[in-house]
């Protein structure tokens, strides 16, 4: 394993998590970034980087008393916040800034102070998309799958498996939004949203947010925390337009994304402890699992029917329940590393804490596939 | 008809708009690399050169991809497909199927497709796709 590329000292969801009608998307980053700020001994004041998507940096720094040295305003969707710990890691070894804020806050069920994402109809997407009334990413996102089954022989009871293999997870999590056991049987009757995609198959839509806190792997071990450090980072962009996509079987910004962050972190496939895959809607993982070399193509359906990813597996994935139980408000790549943190820190939910966890890694994608996003993070 | 919102071409791509007003698809041909893309751009993503010829297209395709869209707008019918087909020329293009039911048992994969002009403004005409003709009564 290579030297650490920074270290995470602070981490922090909202205080409360699900249908938060009574939050602004710019009190949600404030309440994150609050929390985070307490748990490793901060204020405002000893914070010299920010970084954040959907709301402005500049007015985040300006709501909470931040003057940065350095500002990242990335914005490729909800695999956002791992280019920000990628960006960051870089800013803080380059000597722009010391100790970095990454917020994300977002009130995507109750729309309140929602920064709303449009697409002009002059865009590409507004000229060559629109006309055909996709509505929203669950008719966008979930365009390559068929291909992907076909290709593959993946039924519609595999996509289905992963949404019951992580309620199990979710089960754990006393801030879980879907937390009661499900069967296929009970996925496969939900409400059609766009075939093969049922409800449960899809990513839940929920007000939240989460913070970080990073700063260099030497000043970590002055906070109170126990530090987690992240030793590889990765990222990539494809299209925007999913008929940009080359390959409807394999997404290349995950590959490239993965790739990168494994050969910065100097580690194999086999020494990850731990996995969380940005799991918009239930075919997601499956690409993960494959773009990210765990298993090889077509293969991630049967991983996932052997067990291997639910509790007591050898590879534990979205131990939080994922996107799709959990929370997902529109950018759920928080989420996603916040779980991981815990993990590494050793203070997930009983049931949930994977035992001896000390590699894990966390990938996001942003878009319909279009960016992606890898962190690999390791306890200390 | 559902109607999506609908494009305001730009300088780049009116020639387009134009053409699928008069009946005809184009898709692009860098003339370095001979690499074909679409939408159209006036350069080829593949090798960065700027001498790119429109292409017709013989309007043949096949189904690539789909999904059956249940969030039914507004002023809908039903469920409809929202699909994307490769054309015989080789890009990907986002489209709705026509004139078959919306249903996975008139869909499968790989289906001949042949292309459909449908005018929904003074200006624009989107290009649909249907069942193939000739095609073995797949979907029909």
């Amino acid at each position: 394993m290579t030297r650490p590329l920074a270290s995470i000292v602070g981490a922090a969801e909202t205080t409360r998590l699900g249908v938060l009608p009574d939050m602004s998307e710019l009190d949600l980053h404030a309440d994150a970034a609050l929390n985070a700020l307490a748990d490793c001994g901060l204020t405002p004041a000893d914070i010299d980087g920010i970084a954040t998507a959907g709301e402005n940096p500049a007015m985040l720094a300006q709501y909470l008393g931040i003057t940065p040295t350095w500002v990242d305003a990335t914005n490729i969707g909800g695999c956002s916040f791992m280019t920000h710990v990628a960006h960051a890691a870089a800013a803080i070894r380059a000597g722009l800034c010391r100790t970095v804020l990454i917020t994300h806050g977002e009130s995507g069920r109750s729309r309140v102070g929602h920064v709303p994402w449009t697409v002009p109809p002059h865009s590409l997407m507004g000229q060559f998309e629109l006309g055909y009334t996709p509505t929203m990413a669950a008719t966008l996102f979930t365009l390559p799958a068929l291909r992907y089954m076909k290709t593959f022989g993946v039924t519609e009871e595999d996509l289905a498996r992963v949404t019951v293999v992580q309620r199990q997870w979710a089960g754990f999590h006393p801030r879980a939004f879907r937390r009661d056991p499900v069967t296929i049987d009970e996925v496969l009757a939900s409400r059609m949203i766009a075939w093969p995609f049922r409800i449960l198959m899809c990513c839940l839509v929920t007000d939240g947010g989460g913070a970080l806190i990073l700063t260099a792997p030497d000043r970590a071990a002055d906070f109170p925390t126990r530090p987690v450090d992240v030793i590889g980072t990765g990222e990539s962009v494809e299209h925007l337009m999913i008929t940009e996509m080359k390959d409807y079987t394999s997404s290349r910004a995950f590959r490239v994304a993965g790739d990168q962050a494994f050969a910065a972190a100097g580690i194999d496939r086999a020494d990850v402890d731990h996995l969380m895959i940005y799991d918009a809607f239930a075919h997601v993982p499956l690409y993960g699992l494959e773009a990210l070399g765990f298993v090889k193509p077509g293969e991630a359906a049967g991983f996932i029917a052997d067990g291997h990813t639910a509790p007591g597996g050898r590879l534990p994935m979205n131990t939080n329940g994922g996107g799709i139980n959990y929370m997902h408000s529109g950018m759920y790549g928080m989420y996603a590393l916040q779980e991981a943190v815990r993990q590494m820190r050793g203070t997930a939910p009983q049931g949930a804490q994977v035992r001896d966890a000390r590699i894990s890694v966390v990938q996001g994608v942003g878009g319909m596939f279009g960016t992606a996003g890898t962190v690999i993070l390791a306890r200390r | 008809m559902l109607r999506g919102s609908l494009p305001e071409p730009t300088p780049q791509t009116a020639w387009f708009w134009d053409a699928t007003r008069r009946g005809e698809l184009y898709v692009q041909e860098c003339t370095a690399c001979g690499g074909r893309h679409f939408p159209p751009r006036p350069f080829c993503p593949a090798c960065g050169g700027r001498e790119v010829t429109a292409l017709k297209c013989s309007g043949r395709a096949t189904l690539w991809s789909y999904v059956i869209n249940h969030m039914v707008p507004k002023g809908g019918d039903g469920p409809y497909v929202v699909a994307v087909v490769r054309l015989e020329e080789g890009p990907l293009m986002m489209t709705n199927i026509e004139g078959c039911p919306q249903t996975p048992e008139a869909l499968p994969l790989d289906m001949a497709l042949e292309v459909v002009f449908e005018p929904v403004s003074e200006t624009i005409t989107l290009p649909k796709f249907r069942p193939a003709a000739d095609s073995n009564g797949a979907g029909a």
